[in-house]
């Protein structure tokens, strides 16, 4: 398989655009043969770094890049940054508005569901310019 | 159990025509926070829920959900609708609440999602 780079910008607040990244991902992937176990774990963790994306950040991009060996998602965005890393990847801890949590986001699951599907995480923030998260699937 | 005797057993209505019925439901979960859902999600489940919005859809899609059933549905949105029937995504509504239609499934031999 030769590699493969996409880029995906996402909105901030783009709600109802929310899930196209991440569809266009598990299509490419789809249709690359990735196994169907992997593609459905880049899904739910890509989903979930997407609206991220969306609720907290002021605009960033998701990078799906594909070689032999793994899918690697990657989501930068351009602020506001993550003052308490341990503290946002607690299970139910969360900062998301009424609005977001009004369409059931906002449940302080977001981070650890990409930990998990993940088979490498890795976080870095720097508060007042931005996240970057790289995940990794082996294939 | 398939979608049809999904209908059969809670009474729910289809809002998209020409859906294949026979599809099989593998389990149910019952939720309306997204993240739970995604936490919780299986190939072919049925995911009750009364979030009616776009955004549902998208995650149904996504982890491959046989049908969403909405739960004490009276109205739901139109561009979640215009949504499901332009993906010829199985789209329920039901008059019964999220914990009675649970039942219901439950009782005719259905089990909820497998935990990670």
């Amino acid at each position: 398989m030769s590699g493969i780079r996409e880029v995906f910008p996402v909105e901030a607040g783009g709600f109802t655009t929310a899930g196209e990244a991440s569809a266009t991902i598990k299509q490419i992937l789809k249709k690359l043969g990735v196994d169907a176990g992997v593609v459905r774990r880049v899904a739910v963790a890509s989903y979930e770094v997407e609206l991220n994306l969306i609720i907290h950040s002021l605009g960033g991009e998701l990078l799906l890049h594909v070689d032999d060996h793994r899918v690697r998602i990657t989501s930068q965005d351009r602020g506001p940054g993550i003052p308490d890393i341990d503290l946002a990847m607690r299970e139910g801890y969360s900062t998301a508005s009424e609005d977001a949590r009004s369409l059931g986001f906002g449940a302080g699951m977001g981070l650890p569901n990409m930990k998990r599907n993940a088979d490498q995480f890795a976080i870095t923030s720097d508060p007042g310019v931005g996240t970057c998260i790289q995940m990794d699937f082996n294939i | 159990m398939t979608l049809a005797q999904m209908m059969e057993i809670t009474g729910a209505e289809l809002l998209v025509p020409g859906v294949p019925l026979d599809k099989e439901i593998s389990a149910g979960y019952s939720c309306d926070l997204l993240s739970w859902v995604m936490g919780r999600e299986q190939p072919g489940m049925a995911w009750i829920t009364v979030q009616t919005h776009l955004n549902v859809i998208a995650v149904a899609e996504l982890i491959e959900a046989a049908c969403v059933i909405l739960a004490d549905c009276s109205q739901v949105d139109s561009a979640m609708l215009q949504r499901a029937r332009d993906d010829g995504f199985a789209l329920f509504a039901s008059k019964h609440d999220a914990f009675t239609l649970g039942g219901m499934l439950y009782a005719a031999g259905l089990r909820t999602t497998e935990r990670p």
